[in-house]
């Protein structure tokens, strides 16, 4: 920072304001955070942390994140397929559409799936006809989930699918490989990096999500409790200490699927680009 | 690789039915419900006297989280693009951090800071400043939630353009105001306008996060998103999803200005931005919503 003579002015400034926002709306808060758990003591972190209740809240925000990840993951591959590879009306809106979870308050899709989905509902109807607790139920959690998380797969595949280089299919066209053997020996080992990238944020925003999901989800203790949930409740009771552990636990879980992610990546990027990248 | 028709027709048919079932149903059913009492019933749950309220603080959060946004957006683009310092990596990540904590856990760093556990607590309380529970609150929430996203718009653009055009203005003796306004900005246009759209989308429809802090007093403390929570709540489901119905319009407007703004980026000659620099900084922006 000292005696370096940039060319480009306003290196104090920008350093200035970044730093004072960083630190008024990330730092300060982080920190305060950071103080009250670490003054919390560790006996009652783990009581918090190894409550039953809370554990198995942890569960089922990890399972149904887990079950939505891989669902989204299966559809946003078909999606991002669909829409790189073929041309077909509607191809504009449905590329579109794909963002709408992003643009959409998740209260809205709350509600609107709860109501879809509820036992008198336009689709639950037919679910629990069969049988199936399609609303306030695990399998509720998990279509909220799906909702939120339908943009992440597909957005990622595409713009690798459209990089792809077309003369590798042809070469192994010519070599007499079929078309799944193009699919699963060419492509889809180059789809992997962004579709396991799509699948982990789509996984972290699972576990983290409260709004679409607390209405659908019943709410139900020991059944239907969702990590966020229980640090709402620990909230409403004044009980701040569990809510921070309960806190502590989902930030690793969230962080080690990113970070886990980003470093099987990162390993992979570097033996692929050995091989093609040249 | 050439499929066959049948596989091709499967794989349209396959996309095109989750995404109705999973994204345009629940759109269909917000309009259905919204009216199901009739226009007149529809119109007096918008102007209902908490619905206004609602909307205005939700209007003043946005607001407020826009701007400061815009100003530390730039400011930051500015240092992590144009400078070489150490910390740099860090810095970036510590930005982006927002996008890897959930909103409710968001909130409660703020109920640490400024609730009544708070060394701060028996200050504020002092001079009688109410921040948890209060409108201050919900703005540093929205605005703590949103804090990555002009960022992270505006890094790769930046990134891509290269120092070379603002060193050639500086050397030409431009101050630092001529060569943002004259030669970054339009440079970086469209990245902004696409970073304000999903700041306002997402600080619109925050729920997690500002639930926490809210309060929920009622024409005090709620924003669009809580009032609809509360309608719920109340089984005044007509009334909820007619409310709701103007957040889908919203969010209706933010996919179609999206387009726009791709589109009129990718018309000029100007250099394009790769597509998935954008994409991840717009997937990551996802991570945290709720």
């Amino acid at each position: 920072m000292f005696g370096k003579s940039d060319v480009i002015p306003g290196r104090r400034l920008t350093l200035g304001i970044t730093l004072t926002f960083v630190s008024l709306f990330l730092f300060i808060p982080l920190a305060s955070f950071v103080l009250f758990a670490s003054g919390m003591g560790l006996e009652k972190f783990f009581a918090a942390v190894t409550d039953w209740r809370n554990v198995h809240a942890y569960g089922v925000s990890f399972f149904c994140a887990l079950a939505a990840g891989l669902i989204n993951s299966l559809f946003g591959l078909i999606i991002a397929w669909v829409l790189v590879r073929y041309d077909f009306r509607g191809k504009k809106i449905m590329d579109a559409l794909i963002d709408l979870p992003f643009a959409l308050p998740t209260a809205v899709a709350g509600i609107a799936l709860t109501t879809l989905y509820a036992q008198n509902g336009l689709l639950g109807k037919f679910f629990y006809s069969v049988g199936i607790e399609s609303a306030f139920s695990p399998m509720g959690i998990t279509i909220a989930l799906i909702f939120v998380g339908i943009p992440f797969v597909a957005r990622s595949v595409q713009p690798v699918l459209k990089e792809l280089d077309p003369q590798l299919e042809e070469a192994a066209n010519l070599f007499g490989a079929g078309n799944w053997t193009i699919f699963s020996k060419i492509i889809f080992p180059e789809l992997l990096p962004p579709l396991l990238t799509g699948f982990a944020l789509a996984f972290a925003r699972g576990i983290g999500e409260y709004g679409s999901v607390v209405f659908i989800a019943g709410n139900m203790p020991y059944e239907t409790e969702i990590a966020p949930l229980m640090i709402m409740t620990k909230l409403e009771q004044f009980d701040y200490q569990s809510a921070a552990a309960i806190a502590i636990v989902m930030m690793i879980l969230s962080l080690s699927i990113l970070l886990g992610i980003h470093g099987w990546q990162s390993r992979q990027l570097k033996r692929i680009g050995g091989v093609v990248g040249a | 690789m050439r499929e066959p028709i049948w596989l091709k027709r499967t794989l349209i048919f396959l996309a095109a039915s989750f995404l109705f079932v999973m994204l345009i149903m629940p759109l269909l059913l917000v309009a259905k419900e919204a009216l199901s009492k009739g226009v007149d019933f529809y119109f007096k749950a918008l102007t209902d006297e908490f619905a206004l309220k609602a909307l205005y603080l939700t209007i003043e959060a946005t607001i407020s989280a826009v701007v400061l946004n815009t100003i530390f957006g730039l400011a930051s683009a500015w240092l992590l693009t144009k400078f070489d310092f150490r910390g740099k990596t860090f810095l970036g990540s510590l930005i982006d951090l927002p996008f890897a904590i959930s909103p409710v856990i968001a909130g409660l760093f703020f109920i640490m800071l400024f609730g009544r556990l708070s060394p701060l607590y028996p200050l504020l309380q002092e001079y009688d400043v109410a921040i948890v529970f209060a409108v201050p609150a919900i703005i540093l929430a929205t605005v703590f939630v949103t804090f990555p996203f002009i960022t992270r718009e505006l890094v790769p653009v930046m990134e891509n353009q290269g120092r070379s055009e603002e060193e050639a203005a500086a050397t030409m003796g431009a101050n630092g105001w001529t060569i943002f306004r004259r030669v970054t900005l339009p440079n970086i246009k469209w990245a902004l306008g696409y970073g304000i759209i999903l700041c306002s989308a997402r600080a619109l429809g925050e729920f997690g996060a500002v639930s926490v802090v809210s309060g929920h007093i009622r024409g005090k403390t709620n924003t669009l998103p809580l009032h609809i929570e509360i309608l719920y709540n109340e089984y005044n489901f007509t009334a909820a999803f007619a409310v709701a119905s103007v957040l889908v319009f919203l969010a209706i407007i933010v996919l179609i200005l999206r387009n726009l703004v791709e589109r009129a980026n990718k018309n000029p000659v100007e250099e394009e931005i790769p597509t998935d620099d954008k994409n991840s900084s717009e997937l990551k922006a996802g991570v945290a919503h709720g």
